[in-house]
């Protein structure tokens, strides 16, 4: 009686994945047009027509300048969705990514301009200490958590405040930044040497950073660990239960340092598509904010790396073509921002209905059919 | 009923010993400090540390911070951890600068409140009814609010170009009422400038309070007093603080969990909207886009280095906001704090050989020789360093005594009705 | 599963329970029974048992509530009278906590009535519960602990006397004229489990409640604190309160009790007047059909040492800064095919003693030995790896993944192991395949593997963790209540797998509050109080009450009951063995509240 035939049984397990399928995207996409309805009306209310804004970004994503511009974006908002969404399978709240990236991508900076080694051996030097450094910085949230019981999500809070008291501590003539600057106002190191830059594909759009291969290997290694080894495995049972899994053997308190590590050092590599393909230099004018970002599109694409290639195209399909609007037709920027946030906070309350809504739902399921079976059983007995 | 057996394997007779600061202690330390800040200041001739108007742009500093830090207390006291403030407190400056402007900076102040309470509500929307985890929906916060705010001001404020609005910030509003009290004011100042050994420095701290302080600096510190009478001494705060500890026991009780957390969600984003309301009212006269400079997280900092407790917050605020304003005073006082540390940490080993408490000890005075050394092997203090001072603080604070901290019970978790055990 | 009962050493024998019971000297008498039937739901239209008066306190018709999936309420019917101590039974899982919550307006009935004193009422919240007169003292105390007892005490009734001295004034009168001895000022944090009873029972008398409904308040007392709460009871009676009584324990019931009520399956199934009623009736109505009963079986002890811990020592350091000897000195010996009973009022370190053998506490001293390899240094994985397998206490906090798949559950603990993985790499396919074998030859009754681990019955969520640790040829199984909140029939099964691998030359840890259970498994019994061994004791010379004074920290060294006494609880027992043919202490007894 407890093992029903199998075509039943896989009946169900079918039936049961692609309800999930239904739910896991309806979410997504609720948040997106609810979002786009929002926007809509934000922009109509000052006047815009909100189709003619749409219409400019759309029109710019089918050009092909416009297409290596949202996958180069996309690189790197993968990397900083890839660095949040490993602590976050994990139940660690790597608020500090923010941080991680600024202060690993001012070391690798620093070494890019100071080494000059053949490009076999420069580049993974760089990437390595950008790894190094980003790990590094955020095993300290990771030992205060261990040994001080430090919540990480405020240590990583106080560790992104200080990062910047780092860089400018350092980025300074004479430390890091050359004695004498050159004619530009904002504060920079040298430039990287020229055996640093990662090479790139040159399309009809312009060059294709080569980088978007280091993002695509990031996933393809993020999955295979988490889904397919034991440690993957330790990882997920202890973001699903601390406690479960401490009685399984799983050595919590190494796991929460290592994930912690592992998450500031693919945090290492964010600002690198930026500093070995476009700027060659770290300065005060470095991208800040990704860290904030990629937990969002990591929530938004759920911590899996597929669902997370998606949203980090979409958030960089709205970052680049949202620059456009200014120039076309005076839409504000910021519109993008606007859009964003409602798509995050959307969706986080999407899922976690789905989330509900699905577990009761096979609690139910799985009630009924053991009834169903219990039944049939007794009929059986019956008529025995 | 008999009382024979305790059937849990605590220590009997071990009786809970709380060292709880008793108020003569504190103004003891607070007189012992100013000793030393006065011994140190005779000896460098440099009394900047204590003079009228440090102590006045320290309280300016303390205002933001004091109020993000009030509503993380609100918050979490009923169970809900905001790291939203900051997004908050977005809002305030805002809905302060915007109000300001077209009525009086007195309904910009209302209107910052609203604006960050309309903040709050949605952050209780999200974790409360919906049961999002508190850290998610906070940095989703943090994400919508400025992109909002950056938003209206850039599509509203390009009509007021004529009345002084920039490119990118709000027109400005009258300023607020700043109070001095005649007579006391000048008085002190006067002794203050005689430079006598610790009169003229205590002088110097009472001047600092009764001259040039804007009225939203009383207002702030009377929110905090209050915001203590309502939490500990009502039936509200009781109600609202056992939301925070076992919400299940609350509903038990007749408890409605939600209303209560509701209220103080909302309640706490009024607080880090009137924190915002004071940068683009007091400390600036116009809202532009990230003026708040992640004071919501230093707000934070204070409520947990003040143990989740208004008293400790205030002085949280008061401490992070003195760092905070020593930015902007010369390097060469900075530099004669890093001798008083080295000296209060000397001090503070003297006490701990007193307690027999030999590994601290041997902390504090390794500290203090680097302080001590730090101080005689240069000239000024990094700017950035200073700025990153209230984060170092909080971390220390946190390392060094989580085991002391007291967070509410049930804070950051989710609750649904009906579903306690 | 009916076996004659075999008196001797060996013999399992399920003993009538601890509790100092005035029924127990009254014999049962079997052929007048008073159960009034139990299809369709008779209500017993006689005179009252005892104190009752003519008026209705609480009158539930037709209550009925559903969860997804599962129907935990289906038209129940209970009247109680005013002034009167009403028990409520029935198995764990029956349905008495959400037929409970029901009456406290903690959760709202699909169908049915409510009527308090003749009136019938709705309860949105407890706060309508509240005003209508009725407190409850809830299972899992309901207390914050970072708040005073004050404060603990008038939050939701500030109306009554405020939140100042008044209140104050109030609490230590209540406290005093029940001898209840509470300190209003001290903060709960620092209470242990009968000073939180206490102060529980205080919030409800606080607020001047005259229905009274007690929620399994006996499962985290030692039998002499029963004692005492039982005379508070009278006492309330006496004033007027009528008092709702949950238990499975028939002999506290018996004790204390003036009617009866049944429920099995989520619905009411009959009254019964205690006066007349016999523990072995209940429990067959608890239970509806036969009893499942041990079986007697020779012993399979062996003089090979499996494990072997020696001075354990656990102290932790609070936030004061004091020490609280969690673990004093604790050794034990256990052999090949031996079973060793740890008994104890919960909260004696048990839990602890468990957690330091599976290496989850660092020891402060100590040794822990398994079949010769020193473990004492070593992380919980390689203690797993070695061969020691757990059933843990909680299952849902320590044993399962809610929301994994029942094939990652399967995985959790033995992730090292085979067919698991293979070097670093996992095997799901492997897993799962023997996961379909552990699901069959374990009856876990789940529609497939895929499903999630919280929608399976409690009952087949131990069966699954018992059969994944079973799987990998443990050499000490540690079983930590292992029939906690779980359904007769699985229960049985439980007992049955344990046995198996006790056969099969496992050396087992059980840790039980269920005395019975204990007495019924073991071939030694340790008491532990306090975090020490203070006693030991055969399992065939000791009786469950003897047992209980020693768990109090009363008595210590080896305990040997009188043989009459001994003698004497295996006549009772007998009786009911011969006449029925089962032993209704069985699972009646079990101490434990399913949710």
């Amino acid at each position: 009686m407890t093992s029903p035939n199998p075509a039943a049984k896989r009946s169900l397990a079918q039936r049961i994945s692609v309800e999930r399928i239904v739910l896991a995207l309806a979410a997504p996409v609720l948040a997106v047009v609810l979002s786009v309805a929002i926007c809509s009306v934000l922009l109509a209310t000052s006047g815009k027509n909100p189709f003619d804004a749409w219409n400019v970004m759309i029109t710019y994503a089918t050009k092909s300048d416009g297409q290596v511009a949202i996958l180069n974006r996309s690189t790197t908002y993968y990397l900083a969705a890839a660095a949040a969404a490993f602590g976050f399978r994990m139940n660690l709240f790597n608020i500090g990514v923010e941080g991680q990236y600024k202060v690993a991508a001012l070391f690798a900076a620093y070494i890019g301009a100071q080494v000059d080694l053949p490009a076999f051996i420069q580049i993974p030097l760089l990437l390595v200490t950008a790894m190094l450094v980003g790990g590094l910085y955020a095993s300290i949230a990771g030992l205060l958590k261990v040994f001080r019981g430090v919540s990480e999500v405020i240590s990583t809070i106080m560790l992104n405040a200080i990062a910047i008291a780092i860089v400018g501590l350092l980025l300074v003539p004479g430390i890091f930044a050359p004695k004498v600057s050159g004619t530009s106002n904002s504060i920079q190191t040298e430039p990287i040497s020229r055996s640093s830059h990662f090479f790139a594909i040159q399309t009809d759009g312009g060059p294709l950073w080569g980088f978007i291969f280091i993002a695509v290997l990031v996933g393809v290694v993020f999955q295979f660990v988490l889904t397919r080894t034991r440690f993957g495995f330790d990882l997920r049972a202890t973001g699903r239960s601390e406690s479960a899994a401490t009685a399984s053997g799983v050595n919590v308190k190494r796991m929460i340092v290592i994930s912690m590590v592992v998450s500031g050092a693919i945090a290492g590599l964010i600002g690198m598509p930026e500093l070995l393909q476009n700027s060659f230099y770290y300065g005060q004018t470095f991208q800040p904010g990704l860290g904030f970002l990629g937990i969002s599109i990591a929530l938004l694409g759920r911590n899996s790396p597929i669902g997370m290639a998606f949203s980090a195209l979409l958030f960089a399909f709205l970052d680049a073509t949202g620059a456009q609007l200014p120039t076309q037709g005076g839409f504000p920027a910021e519109i993008v921002s606007v859009m964003e946030g409602t798509i995050v906070i959307c969706v986080v309350v999407a899922y976690e209905l789905v989330r509900r809504y699905g577990l009761t739902r096979q609690q139910k399921k799985v009630g009924e059919q053991l009834a169903a079976q219990l039944a049939a059983a007794e009929k059986k007995e019956v008529s025995a | 009923m008999s009382t024979a057996t305790a059937a849990r394997p605590k220590a009997p007779g071990a009786p809970a010993k709380k060292h709880k600061l008793s108020w003569p202690v504190v103004l003891l330390l607070i007189a012992g400090a100013l000793v030393l800040f006065s011994a140190v200041g005779m000896a460098t001739g440099n009394h900047s540390l204590t003079s009228s108007g440090q102590v006045t742009a320290a309280l300016s500093a303390a205002v933001p911070i004091g109020m993000a830090g009030l509503g993380g207390l609100w918050s979490e006291r009923a169970g809900v951890v905001n790291i939203g403030l900051e997004g908050m407190m977005v809002a305030g400056t805002f809905c302060g600068a915007w109000a300001g402007y077209l009525v009086n900076p007195w309904v910009g102040l209302l209107a910052g409140m609203a604006g960050g309470a309309l903040g709050g509500l949605l952050h209780a929307v999200i974790t409360v009814t919906f049961g999002v985890d508190h850290i998610v929906s906070g940095v989703g916060i943090n994400l919508l609010i400025p992109g909002i705010c950056a938003y209206v001001n850039r599509i509203y404020y390009k009509d007021y170009v004529s009345v002084g609005a920039g490119q990118n910030q709000s027109p400005p509003a009258d300023p607020l009422p700043y109070i001095t009290v005649p007579g006391l004011s000048s008085g002190l100042k006067d002794i203050e400038s005689h430079h006598w050994f610790f009169v003229s420095d205590v002088a110097g701290v009472l001047a600092g309070l009764v001259t040039n302080i804007s009225v939203v600096v009383v207002l702030a510190a009377a929110l905090i007093v209050v915001s203590y009478f309502v939490l500990w001494r009502t039936v509200f705060g009781l109600r609202l603080r056992s939301c925070g500890e076992n919400p299940t026991a609350s509903e038990s009780l007749g408890v409605n969990v939600y209303k209560y957390k509701y209220i103080a969600v909302i309640a706490s984003g009024a607080f880090a909207g009137l924190g915002g309301a004071y940068l683009s009212l007091v400390a600036a006269h116009f809202y532009k886009d990230g003026q708040t400079l992640g004071r919501g997280f230093i707000g934070l900092a204070a409520m947990i280095f003040g143990n989740w407790m208004p008293g400790g917050l205030a002085m949280g605020a008061g401490l992070f906001g003195f760092t905070d304003s020593l930015q902007l005073r010369d390097p060469g006082s900075v530099h004669v704090l890093l001798l008083i540390v080295g000296i209060a940490m000397v001090l503070l080993a003297l006490w701990q050989l007193y307690r027999r408490k030999y590994t601290a000890m041997v902390i504090s005075l390794v500290i203090a020789g680097g302080m001590i050394a730090w101080y005689s092997l240069t000239d000024e203090v990094q700017r950035p360093l200073i700025v990153a001072t209230p984060y170092v603080i909080t971390l220390v604070v946190l390392s060094l005594a989580s085991q002391r901290l007291r967070p509410p019970k049930a804070d950051g978790q989710i609750y649904r009705k009906g579903q306690g055990k | 599963m009916r076996s004659t009962r075999t008196p001797g050493p060996r013999s399992v024998s399920r003993f009538p329970p601890p509790w100092p019971s005035e029924r127990n000297d009254a014999p049962p008498d079997h052929q007048e029974t008073a159960i009034t039937a139990s299809d369709p739901v008779p209500l017993r239209k006689d005179g009252t048992p005892s104190a009752g008066t003519a008026t209705t306190a609480v009158e539930l018709r037709g209550i009925t509530k559903r969860f997804p999936g599962v129907v935990a309420n289906h038209d129940i019917n209970l009247t109680v009278r005013t002034g009167t101590v009403h028990a409520l039974m029935g198995e764990n899982g029956a349905g008495k906590s959400t037929l409970m919550k029901i009456l406290y307006g903690m959760q709202k009935p699909d169908e049915g009535t409510i009527a308090i004193n003749g009136e019938l009422c709705e309860f949105n919240t407890p706060g309508d519960a509240i005003e209508r007169g009725i407190g409850m003292v809830h299972q899992h105390f309901m207390l914050a602990d970072n708040l005073t007892v004050l404060e603990n005490v008038v939050l939701g009734g500030e109306k009554i006397h405020g939140i100042g001295a008044k209140a104050k004034a109030k609490i230590k009168e209540i406290s005093d004229q029940y001898g209840l001895g509470v300190r209003p000022d001290a903060l709960v944090e620092d209470l242990g489990v009968a000073d939180r009873q206490r102060v529980e029972i205080l919030k409800v008398l606080y607020r001047g409640a005259k229905i009274l409904i007690l929620d399994e308040p006996t499962a985290v007392l030692v039998p002499q604190e029963v004692d005492a709460l039982f005379d508070n009871l009278r006492e309330l009676k006496s004033e007027g309160v009528t008092v709702i009584f949950i238990s499975h324990k028939l002999h506290e019931v018996l004790a204390v009790a003036d009617a009866i009520s049944v429920i099995r399956r989520g619905t009411t199934v009959g009254d019964a007047d205690p006066k007349a009623v016999t523990a072995r009736q209940l429990a067959e109505m608890m239970v509806g059909a036969e009893l499942p009963s041990p079986e007697s079986r020779a012993s399979t002890v062996t003089t090979d040492e499996m494990l072997d811990v020696t001075d354990l020592r656990i102290a932790k350091t609070d936030a004061e800064g004091i020490e609280r000897v969690v673990l004093d000195d604790i050794s034990l010996r256990i052999h090949k095919g031996e079973i060793l009973g740890i008994a104890g009022v919960e909260g004696n370190g048990q839990a602890e003693l468990v957690e330091a053998i599976m290496g989850m506490l660092p020891l402060d001293g100590g040794t822990v030995t398994l079949d010769g390899k020193d473990l004492s240094g070593t992380l919980t994985r390689s203690r797993r790896e070695a061969g020691i397998g757990y059933i843990p206490e909680d299952r849902h906090k320590h044993g399962l993944l809610l929301e994994a798949p029942l094939w990652e559950n399967r995985i959790l603990g033995h992730v090292t192991e085979a067919p698991n993985s293979t070097g670093v790499l996992l095997n799901p396919s492997a897993a799962r395949v023997d996961t379909q074998r552990i699901v069959e030859e374990f009856d876990v009754r789940t529609p497939g593997i895929e499903v999630t681990a919280a929608s399976l019955s409690g009952g087949n969520q131990q069966k699954l963790i018992i059969g994944r640790e079973m799987s990998h040829q443990p050499k000490l199984l540690i079983a930590a209540h292992p029939t906690r909140g779980v359904d007769v029939g699985a229960q049985a099964q439980i007992w049955e797998h344990i046995r198996s691998a006790q056969r099969e030359g496992l050396a087992v840890l059980l840790i039980s509050a269920d005395l019975d259970e204990l007495i019924g498994l073991s071939d030694t019994i340790r008491v532990i109080y306090r975090g020490r061994l203070v006693a030991d004791a055969d399992p065939a010379t000791v009786t469950a009450e003897d047992l209980g004074t020693a768990m109090t920290g009363a008595a210590s060294g080896h305990i040997e009951s009188e043989p009459e006494a001994v003698a004497e609880a295996h006549a009772v027992a007998a009786e009911g063995t011969e006449a029925e043919g089962t032993d209704p202490s069985d699972t009646a007894d079990d101490p434990q509240a399913g949710e």
